[in-house]
């Protein structure tokens, strides 16, 4: 069964339309990468997806129940949403941040318990956090403040996850590091993930699937090796691509 | 224990601590009874503290009367209303997620200026003032949220500049009702804009309020922990946050309208004690809600404590107290928060 399943789905924000009719299916395991270019609507698109805001037309369905009738407790349980920007208007600290992560698994007015607290510890861990967890969130650099919220994603372990840019802000080396981690942990064990990259090249080095958003509700979707075709990627970005063969990982592509 | 490990303190190096909430919450109630200790004691005639309890269960007496009569109810009125404005206070700044955000940022303390200058302009009974500042309170709340929730979107910043706006509006009538009053009627009307408990005697309903606004707030306090970080991921990790937004709006409103029916708009204590408890033990507000409580009554009764006897027999307006103590309090706040001064 699929984690998240869209059917018909129209999208439109401030009056452009995003997409058209989408049917999109993500399975265990899987990993979508979501293309196109600025002000597409791949944000708008995400957070539609996670049940933030209604579509306009069509449905979505999570984990096989209908979005719409699920509590948001139980929408935040089954799927994970990173967002472009983390808000820091109060002080707290790393380990308060990433401690959020555990919320929609805790009753209701429970405090977090030793388990949740193990799982909050590892997923700073994972992400090269350990020892910070007293440093307040204010103090850390747009790096390290990416790679919390990467890790209070992987404390709520979601089965799906929805990842805007999460290479945001990451030098080369955590770039790599960040999505062979997200890779390791969320498409394991029953778990998928979409992606919103602008790297060409990343996207096709960790991502199975891909959907391109050209703008005006025209989408292409399908398996990376049949969608990242050079005609496509200049289309989606209105610029001309260079193919250079031979890369580690096939074909590298590059703005022209 | 989980998220109170943390704040500046442990960021120094203290381990966390199961312990520690109580520890700070039991800390924050015997400073509150101390503030009332000494709120009992001081005054015109200052009491000896040894004898304080033999005067509170004497029969009859002067010292008994003085305690029960006058000073007991008074202290516990300015424990209840700065309890109830750093409640409204700390519930404000998760709202506009601002941290200058204070109990009378949306106006509220405005509508219930106008309404009682109104009424005081109109020769109205003290009993009468009580119910115009509430009345003019709630007016001036649903006005906010009619106005803020009119399109449907409510934002934070949206809400922010109704109330702003409207703030001003009452702040525009506030000065016109002041240069139209008859001079005899000035005096009455500039303490209760600058905030005075002299007749604050009857403590049992805000202090009823408090408690039950406190322990509403705190069945928020895990939404409102995630709602600091932004509606949206709040949103996604679980909260219903339209609900909880006006849940929000609604106690933080009325605990303001309660407090400033009881004691004029006395400013700072809503905006400095969740501010000094976020900063000098935790942002957690399952600890927030009550230790911020604490720390905004205790604040308040030692400021009226100060406003009585500063220049005995004169009573000051408190509101003069605490914004005098607390403009140098939040200019500390402010420099000892730049980032580069910032722990770790």
């Amino acid at each position: 069964m699929a984690l998240l399943e869209t059917h018909n789905l129209d999208v439109t924000v401030a009056g452009i339309r995003v997409c058209r009719g989408l049917d999109l299916r993500i399975r265990p395991g899987e990993c979508w990468g979501l293309l196109g270019r600025n002000g597409a609507g791949k944000t708008t698109l995400l957070h539609t997806l996670a049940g933030l805001r209604a579509p306009d037309a069509g449905a979505i369905r999570l984990g096989g129940d209908p979005m719409g009738e699920l509590p948001r407790r139980e929408i935040a349980r089954r799927l994970g949403l990173l967002f472009q920007d983390t808000e820091t208007a109060f002080p707290a600290t790393v380990m308060e941040a990433a401690l959020a992560g555990r919320h929609p698994h805790l009753g209701r007015w429970g405090w977090e318990g030793a388990e949740d607290r193990r799982l909050t510890e590892a997923a700073l861990r994972a992400v090269g956090l350990d020892g910070m967890h007293r440093r307040r969130i204010e103090t850390l650099s747009g790096g390290e403040q990416r790679r919390l919220a990467i890790a209070t994603l992987l404390a709520q372990d979601p089965a799906l996850a929805l990842l805007d840019e999460p290479t945001n802000h990451l030098d080369p080396n955590h770039q790599t590091g960040m999505l062979r981690l997200l890779q390791k942990r969320m498409q394991s064990g029953g778990r998928a993930m979409l992606l919103i990259l602008h790297d060409i090249n990343l996207a096709l080095r960790f991502c199975d699937h891909l959907l391109l958003l050209f703008g005006g509700g025209d989408t292409l979707q399908g398996p990376a090796s049949q969608v990242a075709r050079r005609e496509h990627l200049e289309h989606l970005y209105g610029c001309r691509v260079a193919e250079i063969p031979g890369g580690p990982h096939g074909p590298v592509y590059l703005p022209a | 224990m989980p998220a109170s490990g943390a704040g500046p303190s442990s960021a120094c190096g203290m381990p966390p601590d199961r312990s520690r909430p109580l520890l700070l919450l039991g800390g924050l109630a015997a400073f509150s009874l101390l503030a009332l200790l000494i709120s009992l004691v001081c005054g015109g005639m200052t009491l000896d503290p040894e004898h304080l309890w033999s005067a509170l269960w004497a029969q009859g007496g002067l010292e008994h009367d003085l305690i029960w009569e006058l000073r007991l109810p008074r202290a516990l009125s300015a424990f209840a209303v700065g309890g109830l404005l750093a409640l409204a206070g700390a519930l404000m700044q998760v709202l506009l997620r601002n941290p200058l955000g204070d109990p009378y940022i949306l106006g509220i303390s405005g509508g219930a200026a106008t309404a009682s200058l109104l009424a005081m302009l109109a020769g109205a009974s003290a009993a009468w003032l009580t119910g115009f500042a509430f009345g003019g309170a709630l007016a001036s709340m649903l006005l906010v949220f009619a106005l803020a929730h009119g399109q449907g979107a409510w934002t934070p910043t949206r809400l922010l500049l109704t109330g702003v706006v409207i703030a001003a509006g009452w702040g525009a009538l506030i000065s016109l009702i002041l240069a139209v009053s008859p001079a005899e009627r000035l005096p009455g009307m500039l303490f209760w804009l600058m905030g005075d408990l002299s007749d604050a005697d009857r403590p049992a309903l805000p202090l009823l309020v408090l408690t039950a606004g406190s322990a509403w707030a705190l069945l928020l306090a895990p939404g409102l922990n995630l709602l600091a970080r932004g509606e949206l991921q709040a949103a996604a990790l679980g909260v219903e946050v339209r609900p909880l937004r006006l849940m929000i709006f609604l106690l933080a409103s009325l605990l303001t309208a309660a407090a400033v029916t009881v004691g004029g708009s006395i400013g700072f204590v809503g905006l400095v004690a969740p501010h000094l408890f976020r900063l000098g033990a935790a942002g957690d507000h399952r600890l927030l809600i009550p230790g911020a409580t604490l720390l905004g009554g205790s604040l308040l009764l030692l400021a009226d404590t100060l406003a009585r006897t500063l220049l005995s027999p004169q009573q000051l307006p408190v509101g003069v107290v605490t914004a005098l103590l607390g403009v140098p309090v939040f200019l500390w706040l402010l420099h000892r928060t730049t980032p580069s001064r910032a722990p770790g």
